[in-house]
């Protein structure tokens, strides 16, 4: 048996690709990686480093469209005679594998978060309850899906470049036509990064983010933003975390000037270590952080800077 | 335009979360249900904007037992014009959208909308399995719909921008944050609820995929350590040595 890894790799590959061969490898059987569109065969051929033995492309494909991904998907289960697809539980990943879960009768592990346990039946550990509580989903089906979390899961390189071939999975017509695609070059993306500084209100203003960035800039870390922020126009929506926004779990989640109302911590608390910064002794988030500074963030978050830099030059 | 909206139950965002029977069983103890935030802010607002705006008709579906009824009303008070429930409770992603895809596939919609997940299993699931099923188009995590005649103009989040997406009717799409905004029932709507018609119909299959067998709770989270702010070199240093994550 083997087990196929659907990569989004219209932007190439960024780390959750790696992270879900890695995952895929890990299982036990021959890791398959599939992917749609145009990229360079070079780059794909970087998956077997992690565990792939080979990389099916559908280049006819629309990598935007989640019927035709399916419908590939589909055709190279069939053509491998695999019974586990594992996918990085990104935005294609949310459309596509429910979509196939139906075509393959499939149970679906929607974010996983642990590799499977096959102790009486199989089964996967997920967040539930917005990250409150974990839960252990049984998959009673022969086939298998599984939708990984980022960050779940340390890419391993295990071997060499492996074999490209391209593969027809007969993706029929598309039914999604897209008009356009804004996207921000040279950001990290935010649900992969592995470090995040986030603020809220307590900046006053956004003309006062140069001192956030900076932070970020110095520590190598995306930045994200709270609700309120984003509401008023002070920063982009997507980088708004929390319960309606992106939910994330980086190793360091930096939150400067954010009280921490329940729905902003239901976006963060899959963190392994939370700062919070805030000039109130009394808010929330210093009942949910790891490191807490009382103070004002104009003051602290400047000093902060300098105090990374003083490490990364030592570090160095 | 005939719209369906699928909404589910979820515990109110400020309920304790324990679980019973050996941690096998969310404990429904005190918790207060809620229709699913994303459901009824989201994809039921922009159904009815739509439907005030072009004309139509909203329907809510729900999988639930008795109890759900009073979910229902509220969807209702907020101005759908009638509701379906299937008369089963919802364990699975495949079982729930298998039975509101039959229902769709024999009353024939031009919209399915769903909230983008929902707050307590987050699987973001059921909404790409009703379109499967369909065999139609579906936008995941829309934050804009705009009809010009049987073609849909969408906009999605994807990571670190926006995109925009063009289908034709019918289709499915999972709303966000962005679509709609949150309304409130009045009066009217809620003594009109009480009226509008509900049926309630048979499940059709009972296959399941998944079963949730057990809950953990996460480790306590132990205290704050406290840093003086004039000391940020500390907290360099604590988060390289000891949290080991710089």
């Amino acid at each position: 048996m083997s087990t196929i890894v659907y990569i989004s790799s219209n932007n190439g590959l960024g780390k959750s690709a790696f992270e879900a061969v890695t995952y895929a490898k890990k299982m036990g059987e021959d890791v398959i990686a599939v992917t749609v569109g145009n990229a360079d065969s070079n780059v794909l051929a970087e998956l077997g480093q992690y565990g792939a033995t080979k990389v099916l492309v559908d280049r006819n494909a629309n990598s935007d469209d989640d019927q035709q991904i399916t419908k590939v998907i589909a055709s190279a289960v069939s053509s491998t005679s695999a019974n586990k697809v594992v996918f990085s539980h990104d935005l294609i990943a949310k459309a596509v594998a429910p979509r196939l879960s139906v075509r393959l009768k499939a149970g679906l592990v929607a974010g996983a978060i642990s590799l499977p346990s096959t102790d009486g039946g199989f089964s996967c550990k997920v967040n539930v309850f917005s990250g409150k509580a974990f839960g252990n989903v049984t998959v009673k089906t022969e086939n298998k899906i599984i939708s990984l979390l980022p960050n779940s899961i340390q890419p391993e390189i295990t071997g060499a470049n492996c074999s490209v071939e391209d593969f027809n999975g007969n993706a029929g017509d598309s039914k999604v036509k897209v008009l356009s695609t804004k996207k921000p070059e040279g950001e990290i993306s935010l649900p992969e990064a592995e470090l995040v500084v986030s603020a809220g209100r307590g900046l006053k203003g956004p003309e006062n983010w140069g001192m956030i960035e900076d932070l970020a800039k110095e520590l190598g870390a995306a930045t994200a933003c709270s609700r309120p922020v984003a509401d008023i126009g002070w920063r982009p929506h997507h980088e708004h975390v929390g319960q309606t926004g992106v939910a994330i779990r980086p190793n360091l989640y930096i939150a400067v000037g954010i009280s921490g109302a329940i729905q902003h911590l239901a976006g963060v608390n899959g963190s392994k270590v939370i700062v919070a910064i805030n000039t109130d002794a009394e808010a929330p988030f210093f009942k949910a952080a790891d490191y807490g500074v009382i103070g004002d963030a104009f003051d602290v978050v400047p000093k902060l800077v300098e105090a990374v830099k003083k490490f990364n030059a030592s570090n160095n | 335009m005939k719209i369906l909206v699928c909404i589910s139950k979820a515990p109110d965002t400020t309920s304790k979360i324990a679980f019973t029977e050996n941690n096998t069983k969310f404990d429904e103890n005190g918790v207060q249900y809620i229709v699913n935030p994303y459901d009824e802010w989201y994809a039921l607002v922009r159904a009815l904007e739509i439907k005030e705006t072009i004309g139509g008709n909203v329907t809510i579906i729900t999988v639930g037992n008795t109890a759900d009824e009073a979910i229902i009303r509220k969807a209702l008070a907020i101005g759908a014009d009638d509701a379906v429930r299937i008369d089963a409770e919802p364990n699975d992603a495949y079982f729930t959208a298998s039975q509101i895809a039959k229902y769709a596939k024999e009353n024939s919609f031009d919209i399915v909308l769903t909230g983008k997940e929902t707050i307590n299993y987050n699987g973001s699931q059921v909404g790409g399995m009703i379109a499967e099923e369909l065999d139609l188009p579906f936008i995941s995590l829309a934050t804009k719909l705009d009809l010009n005649g049987t073609t849909a103009t969408l906009e999605r989040e994807i990571v670190g921008g926006v995109q925009v997406v063009e289908v034709s009717t019918p289709f499915v799409a999972s709303c966000a944050k962005g679509m709609a905004e949150q309304r409130i029932p009045n009066m009217r709507g809620i003594m009109a609820a009480r009226t509008k018609p509900l049926t309630v119909i048979p499940v059709s299959s009972n296959e399941e995929f998944t079963s949730y067998t057990s809950y953990t709770m996460p480790d306590a989270k132990s205290a704050c350590k406290m840093i003086n702010p004039e000391n940020m070199d500390e907290l360099v240093a604590l988060l390289h040595n000891e949290a080991k994550v710089i």
